[in-house]
């Protein structure tokens, strides 16, 4: 009787353990399988696409072309060999330049500035949740309306910064920052500074919130000047913080879009692999074309997150500790 | 107080001050500027002279815009509820049963989350062709989940992971099934991170503009962003400042509100998302 009772027992244990694990496949499917159709099919007919001459009008109509999209040699009929295809094409040269310069400058900028807003937030004084409500804002301003908020604001006959800019005796005459292609790409990163540098504050706020504060007290006994406790001991201890929100931030960077396309139309100083690739795919009828760009840029980032993770050692999984 | 700690704290609010303006000017001016009209639109003014209500009777009063402002609510927050729905369960099975491969899913569902939309653009262009559902909002809500959903089950299975292992212990013991557990155990106790996470998801399907851009085409089915990023004057050379600001206020200050009343929630969601170790 015993005997057979802790058999069962045991059995409808095991059966337990087997059913949590049948229940927890059905509870993934559904999921699974909605990021099967909007994530994975669609990023592999995207590098398909990229192998053919299809086009816009003709999806299903394209003819396998191997690499000739991303580089081919013509031999003309006078001998002469030409050289085509997205990796010697300069516009695109040109779209990867841009793209790794906004990046870089725009993450530089946002975190220091991060950091400092971050600093500032971390302090104690009368007001604090006034700011952090104040810094947010820009953060919930959807990136199209900011924008168009900074194209008005930039504007080169009406503008209210040409005006104060005029008025502080900056400059000596009205600047057409969005049009003219030296001053473009500075309007861009000043607008993407101005949105993203809350977020970067927040995160850093949160790593710098983890530190624990008698440390500073210590610190403060000893009398060691506080901008060597920052390099000393806060930065090191927010590290972790930092790096995580630098690679979501430079990803963010790499696909910029939305805010170009709008602020700086058609201007050849500030266009984007993205912007590049979708004029290709939708505008002109280069859809295979635009395929091996955006392959490309897919290419590009794989390769960073890759190498960033693996040389900056950053624990993504947010198991590591535990 | 010693004149150079007054020098320390003054410096300190100096710099207080210009973050908040600096953070809250671009804001006010185009609030300032949806409420000129005529004349008063081109001379940059930096406090309102008068309240002229003509460019939201403008834009308001237009063919398309408000059918624009329903385009994106129905979409936002279909989204919103179809992520949410595949992200509780899926984020409880990741959450608290043991299976193989887990880890790795884990981390391709990372992956996924930083994918640039351009990559899957052209691969989605033709799905929602052949699915027939172009120009409509189920192509937005469909390509909206590459980014709503990984985002939902990250942070939601962050949060499950660690809620205590004896509430669900008590509910075993007890005879109940896994779909039991979730839907009467744990949803109660997941409020707060389902406010967070939907919020952040709809702020997210609220702002589109790549796929919203692409997969409509008509005046009518365009959301919000587009509708702004297009908005056209009479002539090509004629920018409409003015009902540009006043659709821009009128689709910001929701949002601004929400982000303001849950402002503690959100920032929790925000750094769950990454830095939380």
């Amino acid at each position: 009787m015993t005997v057979s009772k802790t058999a069962i027992g045991r059995e409808s244990g095991l059966s337990l353990r087997q059913q949590r694990i049948r229940a927890a496949q059905w509870f993934l499917a559904p999921m699974l399988i909605a990021l099967f159709c909007v994530a994975a099919y669609p990023l592999l007919k995207t590098i398909w696409f990229s192998l053919t001459d299809t086009s816009l009008n003709n999806l299903s109509g394209g003819k396998f072309i191997w690499f000739d999209n991303y580089f081919r040699m013509q031999t003309l009929s006078n001998g002469a060999v030409r050289y085509k295809g997205t990796l010697v094409d300069p516009a695109w040269w040109n779209a990867v330049w841009n793209t790794v310069r906004f990046s870089v400058v725009s993450v530089v900028c946002e975190t220091v500035l991060g950091l400092i807003v971050a600093l500032v937030l971390n302090a104690e004084f009368k007001g604090r949740g006034f700011v952090r409500a104040a810094i947010l804002i820009p953060w919930a301003i959807p990136t199209i309306v900011s924008a168009k908020m900074w194209a008005w604001m930039l504007n080169d006959q009406y503008g209210i910064l040409n005006d104060m800019a005029l008025n502080l005796g900056l400059i000596s005459s009205k600047i057409a920052w969005t049009a003219n292609a030296d001053t473009a790409m500075y309007a861009v990163l000043m607008v993407d500074i101005w949105k993203t540098t809350p977020f970067m504050a927040l995160l850093c706020l949160a790593g710098l919130q983890m530190v624990p504060r008698d440390i500073y007290e210590a610190a403060k006994i000893d009398g060691i000047n506080p901008v060597k406790v920052f390099f000393k001991i806060t930065l090191p201890l927010i590290r972790p913080a930092l790096m995580v929100a630098v690679i979501f931030r430079m990803l963010d960077a790499l696909r910029i879009f939305d805010l170009i396309y709008v602020l700086t139309p058609n201007s050849a100083a500030t266009k984007t692999m993205s912007v590049i690739s979708r004029e290709n795919l939708i505008e002109f009828d280069k859809f295979a074309y635009g395929s091996a760009q955006s392959t490309l840029l897919f290419a590009i980032l794989a390769i960073f997150v890759s190498l960033y993770i693996w040389l900056g050692k950053v624990d993504l999984s947010g198991e590591g500790g535990k | 107080m010693t004149a150079n700690k007054m020098l320390k704290s003054i410096a300190f609010y100096a710099l207080v001050v210009v973050i908040v303006v600096f953070s809250i000017f671009p804001f006010y001016y185009a609030i300032v500027t949806s409420f000129a009209t005529g004349t008063a639109l081109f001379e940059p003014n930096y406090f309102p002279k008068a309240f002229d209500w003509a460019n939201y009777k403008t834009v308001l009063g237009g063919a398309t815009f408000p059918r624009n402002i329903v385009n994106s609510v129905f979409v936002a927050t279909a989204t919103v509820l179809v992520s949410l729905f595949l992200a509780v369960t899926a984020s409880y099975a990741l959450a608290r049963v043991r299976f193989r491969g887990r880890g790795l899913l884990l981390m391709t569902i990372l992956a996924v989350s930083m994918f640039p939309q351009i990559a899957v653009l052209a691969g989605l262009f033709e799905l929602i062709t052949f699915l027939g559902l172009f120009n409509s909002p189920f192509a937005l809500i469909l390509s909206y989940t590459i980014f709503t959903l990984p985002f939902t089950v990250w942070v939601l299975t962050t949060f499950m992971r660690d809620l205590p292992v004896e509430i669900e212990e008590a509910a075993i013991v007890d005879g109940a099934t896994p779909w039991i557990i979730i839907t009467k155990v744990f949803l109660p106790l997941l409020w707060p991170a389902l406010v967070t996470t939907g919020l952040l998801a709809f702020i997210g399907a609220w702002n589109e503009f790549l796929f919203a851009l692409t997969f409509t085409s008509s005046e009518s089915t365009r959301t919000v962003p587009v509708a702004i990023a297009l908005l056209s004057g009479a002539s090509q050379q004629e920018i409409p400042w003015g009902p540009i600001m006043a659709a821009s206020v009128i689709v910001t200050v929701p949002l601004i509100i929400l982000v303001l009343i849950f402002q503690r929630k959100i920032v929790a969601g925000l750094t769950a998302g990454g830095v939380k170790g």
